[in-house]
């Protein structure tokens, strides 16, 4: 294999349900039905699903986001905020931890 | 997006070609299934028309911008207009019918030095005009008094603003056009445009300023209203939101974007039947700065007539005859049927 991720797989992601057409329908319906209007709006839920697909870091959902946020209405402005809302967790996330290694270093520490 | 750099015409590029462009558009790629095969499995083919209800005059390419996006390849450079013979033979075949609404488009059609002519002969008919502003147009000195003009007259005005944002309409418009259009949006409010009390309609078109389909319309609706008047002070009555469809200058960025076939496999990913049912073409008809007529503007600028008939001209018109007709349709008609679908007057379904 060439390449990890390749852009060309995306529009395939349905064959995912080839050797499993049960648990695809059931994922399809639940994803259908999480991103469907709601007491959030389509565009929000686009906005997290963006900012998500950064924490977690997938090229493929990145690239369907982007598409999507714009689609939903959304420009670059808030775009880019969610991003940074994502990674400021992801930041904060890491600090946070910092007291697990203070509480460690205390309990090795005189 | 790159800087402007004018019509595909005056830069001789081969997509000026609307062969080229129906060469790209036809090009056998196998995610790309043929339109009509489309409008078969959702039984409407052959696409018929329902009626005349629009009648669509393109009075000329030439125009004072040269957006990225212009499926006309207007601007500057563009000569092409309708003469004042051509326009007589508009106004004989709508005085010989009920159409109501006559949509006068280019170009920027005020260029045209007939133009307030063409709206005054049509209000003496009685029928309803609408202009396809580009907004800049109102503030150039040599068309002093056109906004008053169409205020008099109780012109529908529907103008191009793809963003509330400067940069992002600059970017597909031009450099400075947002606060030229925002300057002229004040002018047309100055004179009741666009206000609840008046019945001078003003009504905005959003285009996508990329490669990917509009957002609902009445969601994007809401964030102008908000964001127009906040920021501006500026109010409007309604918003069209307009697919791009991939021809002309859109096709090119498509293409040099490597973005084309992403796009057509988007708008083909959205077909929407119900959309397809409705298209403007069905209730319209639309005559060509030299007279012929075609089913849209589009077809117009792929020199796709009527029938294929490149004779079918305004002097032959009559309601009965073209309201009834098969539509010429192609590969680029997945643009309005994507979604929610794309018309003239925006989202269809």
């Amino acid at each position: 294999m060439a390449d990890y991720y390749n852009n060309q797989d995306l529009p395939r992601f349905g064959d995912m349900g080839k050797n499993a057409p049960e648990l695809w329908e059931k994922f399809q319906s639940w994803y259908g039905a999480v991103f469907a209007e709601g007491a959030l709006t389509a565009r929000e839920k686009s906005l997290i699903a963006l900012a998500v697909s950064h924490a977690v870091q997938c090229p493929y959902c990145i690239d369907a986001y982007t598409q999507d946020c714009l689609e939903k209405g959304s420009n670059l402005d808030q775009m880019s905020e969610a991003v940074h809302v994502a990674s400021a967790i992801r930041g904060g996330a890491s600090l946070v931890h910092g007291l697990q290694m203070r509480h460690a270093a205390e309990k090795l520490s005189m | 997006m790159a800087a402007l750099i004018g019509s595909l015409q005056s830069r001789e590029h081969e997509l000026a070609s609307a062969g080229e462009q129906l060469r790209v558009l036809n090009a056998p790629v196998s995610r790309h299934p043929p339109f009509d095969q489309k409008l078969a499995e959702s039984g409407l083919h052959p696409l018929t028309a329902t009626g005349i209800e629009v009648f669509q005059i393109n009075v000329g390419k030439l125009c004072n911008q040269t957006c990225r996006h212009c499926h006309v390849d207007a601007g500057p450079d563009r000569k092409e207009i309708m003469t004042r013979e051509t326009m007589e033979l508009c106004l004989e075949a709508l005085a010989g019918s009920d159409i109501p609404t006559v949509d006068i488009t280019g170009g920027a059609p005020e260029l045209n030095p007939d133009f307030r002519w063409l709206v005054t002969e049509i209000k003496k008919l009685g029928r309803h005009v609408l202009d396809r502003c580009n907004l800049s147009v109102l503030l150039l000195p040599s068309q002093r008094g056109l906004a008053e003009f169409l205020a008099e007259n109780r012109v529908e005005v529907v103008a191009s603003l793809p963003y509330f944002i400067a940069a992002r309409t600059d970017a597909q418009r031009g450099a400075g056009v947002f606060d030229k259009s925002i300057e002229a949006l004040r002018l047309l409010n100055s004179l009741g445009y666009g206000k609840p009390e008046t019945d001078l309609a003003l009504n905005l078109v959003y285009n996508p300023t990329g490669a990917f389909l509009p957002p609902p319309q009445e969601a994007v609706e809401a964030d102008f209203k908000r964001e127009l008047l906040d920021r501006h002070g500026v109010v409007f009555n309604s918003l069209y939101a307009i697919t791009n469809l991939p021809i002309s200058r859109f096709l090119e960025f498509l293409l040099e974007s490597n973005n084309y076939d992403h796009y057509m496999e988007r708008l083909i990913q959205a077909y929407n039947p119900r959309a397809a049912a409705g298209v403007m073409c069905r209730n319209m008809i639309s005559v060509g700065w030299e007279g012929t007529l075609y089913d849209c503007d589009f077809n117009q600028m792929l020199d796709l007539p009527v029938w294929g008939d490149a004779s079918a001209h305004i002097r032959d018109f009559s309601a009965g005859t073209f309201g009834s007709r098969r539509i010429v349709t192609g590969q680029h008609c997945y643009g309005c049927t994507a979604g929610a679908g794309s018309s003239c007057g925006g989202a269809t379904v």
